[in-house]
């Protein structure tokens, strides 16, 4: 295959969740777009979306985020990161925060940034133009589509059609897949029994298609509806679209 | 009730508990939901209808003030007589009166959110006039001493064989009494009820409604309904009282083509709605000669009040976006304590009550923030952003009680973190020291409280030997 992403200098936007509890995930994203050709940088003055304490209300502590966002990836032509819903958050609510409480410089600064910003899938279907990635990861999947990635992001088909190229997989239709798992950030402690019958229908659903891995876009859903299926004692283990992506013929040999 | 009542998360666990409302519930959102959905695919021009929709409607609230005149124009000179009402007491207070000044002592009912929202009901019961619902889910409700949990089917938390037992207990206090014989069977509970309202339509004197659309330009009132026992309320008495929320008007007559496709098909998935009774003012010998239209104003003046609040005034209390609220369609309207639940719901009471109550509080919190709703909504309300919107007024709140919340604190301390990323580095070694002390990875159990929240139904990853940030600091290989 060629390099499509060959000249390409990518500012990787890890997100607080991948950073410290999965790292694997950004890790994969990594020697993906290497492998893709990318050069691929890691800005150390990055943190978080912000997302847990706006999409809680508070707008004044994430505002630190929204800059440290704006400031780190200030020297990038694009920024990518492996989670549709922390995208959606730097596209639809930095400018919003950065009018409640900063300058109008601010508010330029962080238009900037979001209008670079990809999820990993629309960055490999729409920039560098390429559904298959040379994957290989010979087991059943299905895909659960995760509400942010799907209604924000808009990530549509693309997760699917580079699910569809990697070879060896068979993907499984999840019924009811846009529903949500329930997780919504705060609300899985604030309401947590509505959070956890949400993400016990979501675990049903996910054993009722015979699959081994349940993938998404995104780690956070992927921590609720695992926590489900271990604590059932369930076999389908959950994995992050890029950790499929990132598998080569070579890892299985 | 939002004085009592308890916050949402409780109020939930209750309803969660319920297995036979959990099944009611699921049987009938997800048969609407699908019904809603084919009735969009089949449209080529959806999108456009809910451009215009929401163009209209904006329009409509940028110049309320001009189409309100507008509209108490055309309507007095078409023979009606128009009342404003600041507040929920002054409309009950308006309506009150010109039930009382016919003389009688009960009046029909024509389904109405606007009338819930304000309690007139009971406002004419401590009159002394007795309040008869003629739609078949409000009678239910109302049969049943229950209150509604759904703005367009109040009953769906009932099931059949329920409002079976319901009627055989109840319609013979009030009127009619059902066929000692009724079976649950669907077309004989809808023959005890025709039977039973038919003797209220023909006897009252007085027929209550509301409105789903108010066109300034003539002064004509619409009622979309279903089952014809609306058109029976607006046509058969002498005096009909309509009360109107004023975000109810339209400016033209032409606007109704928009709504009118976009309504039926949002809130029953119906190509066309069975009833739409149109009437502006009075038509000497056709219905009613005694026309009154009380606008009344109440919470939409706070939403009006705020520009990034507006949008919610477009609702068309269509009910689409609690059919596809996952959280609705676990809990069912009840956990809301509020006449409006849902989504829109947990937008506009918090606007109308305000946030004084720890369940008003709780509202804006009772969502995932999926985003389904956003995609169903016909008018195009950005319903994820006015919630969030609310639970910023509510962090505010929270903020400025004397009494600390450990939430806030929690939160100030998450604001810090994310400032600086080698904050977030110490951070990522601290749980990594945990990783390392752990040994393998895999799934941690039930742990104590805060964490229980989490973990008393589902596990939690255990954290990683090493944060991705240390990874790439040695070399990133
Ligand atoms: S907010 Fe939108 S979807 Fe919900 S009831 Fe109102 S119009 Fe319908």
């Amino acid at each position: 295959m060629a390099d499509p992403g060959q000249g390409m200098r990518v500012g990787l936007f890890a997100t607080c969740v991948n950073d410290l509890m999965f790292p694997e995930t950004a890790r994969a994203a990594t020697q993906l777009l290497r492998r893709l050709g990318c050069e691929v940088v890691f800005p150390p003055g990055q943190t978080c979306c912000g997302q847990m304490m706006t999409n809680t209300g508070y707008f004044k502590a994430a505002l630190g985020a929204v800059k440290a966002y704006a400031n780190a990836f200030e020297g990038c032509d694009v920024v990518v990161a492996p989670s549709g819903s922390c995208v959606a958050s730097v596209r639809h609510q930095h400018a919003m925060l950065a009018r409640g409480g900063g300058s109008a410089k601010l508010v330029d600064r962080v238009e900037t940034a979001a209008a670079k910003t990809y999820d990993i899938t629309e960055f490999l279907v729409d920039r560098l133009g390429v559904t298959d990635v040379g994957a290989f990861f010979p087991h059943r999947v299905t895909y659960h589509p995760s509400c942010h990635s799907a209604r924000l992001a808009r990530l549509g088909e693309r997760p699917y059609q580079l699910l569809r190229a990697v070879r060896g997989l068979e993907l499984l239709d999840l019924p009811d897949a846009e529903q949500c798992c329930g997780f919504g950030g705060t609300f899985s402690v604030k309401n947590p029994d509505v959070s956890v019958a949400l993400a016990a229908d979501k675990a049903a659903n996910v054993v009722a298609t015979g699959a081994e891995y349940v993938v998404a876009p995104d780690n956070a859903c992927l921590m609720n509806i695992g926590g489900v299926l271990t604590r059932g004692r369930a076999a389908v283990k959950p994995i992050h679209l890029v950790e499929i992506l990132a598998q080569t013929e070579e890892d299985h040999r | 009730m939002s004085a009592i009542a308890p916050p949402f998360p409780e109020a939930a666990r209750k309803q969660l508990a319920n297995p036979q409302l959990r099944a009611n519930l699921r049987r009938a959102t997800s048969t609407i939901k699908a019904k809603r959905a084919l009735r969009q695919a089949e449209m080529a021009d959806w999108e456009e209808l809910r451009a215009a929709a929401a163009a209209i409607k904006d329009r409509m609230i940028s110049q309320m003030d001009v189409y309100l005149e507008q509209a108490e124009a055309a309507l007095t000179r078409a023979g009606a007589q128009v009342h404003w009402a600041r507040d929920a007491d002054e409309a009950n207070s308006v309506v009150t009166a010109l039930v009382q000044a016919t003389g009688a002592t009960e009046v029909v009912k024509v389904k109405s959110m606007l009338t819930q929202e304000i309690g007139l009901n009971d406002a004419l019961r401590r009159a002394g006039i007795a309040p008869f619902e003629t739609d078949l889910a409000e009678l239910i409700v109302q049969l049943g001493h229950d209150t509604p949990s759904h703005i367009l089917v109040p009953a769906i938390h009932r099931n059949r064989a329920e409002v079976r037992e319901i009627f055989l207990a109840e319609m013979g206090l009030v009127g009619r009494p059902a066929p000692p014989d009724l079976s649950s069977d669907p077309n004989d509970l809808a023959a005890a009820a025709r039977a039973h309202l038919r003797e209220k339509f023909l006897r009252a004197k007085v027929g209550i409604s509301g409105g789903n659309f108010l066109i300034a330009e003539t002064g004509t009132l619409v009622v979309v309904e279903s089952e014809g026992n609306g058109r029976m309320c607006l046509t058969l008495p002498e005096t009909l009282i309509s009360v109107v929320g004023i975000e109810k008007v339209l400016p033209t007559f032409q606007d109704l083509e928009v709504f009118m496709q976009l309504l039926p098909r949002s809130s029953t998935g119906e190509r066309m709605n069975p009833y739409t009774s149109m009437w502006s003012g009075v038509t000497p010998g056709d219905g009613p000669s005694n026309v009154h239209v009380v606008l009344v104003a109440g919470g939409r003046l706070k939403a009006l009040a705020e520009p990034a609040a507006r949008p919610m005034l477009r609702c068309i209390r269509c009910s689409a976006c609690m059919n596809t609220c996952p959280v609705y369609q676990k809990v069912g309207g009840h956990a809301y304590g509020s006449v409006y639940p849902g989504p829109i719901g947990i937008v506009l009471t918090p606007q109308f009550r305000g946030l004084d109550t720890p369940l008003d509080r709780s509202l804006p919190f009772a969502c995932t923030l999926c985003a389904a709703c956003a995609d169903v909504c016909p008018v195009k309300i950005p319903l994820p952003d006015l919630i969030v919107r609310q639970r910023h007024k509510v962090a505010v709140a929270k903020t400025a009680d004397l009494r600390p919340h450990l939430e806030v604190l929690a939160m100030a301390g998450a604001g810090w973190l994310f400032r600086r990323g080698w904050r977030l580095a110490l951070a990522g070694w601290a749980l990594s020291v945990v990783g390392r002390l752990r040994g393998a990875r895999g799934a941690i159990g039930p742990l104590p409280w805060p964490m229980s929240r989490w973990t008393r139904a589902r596990d939690l990853p255990a954290p990683p030997r090493q944060s991705f940030r240390a990874w790439w600091r040695r070399g990133s290989r």
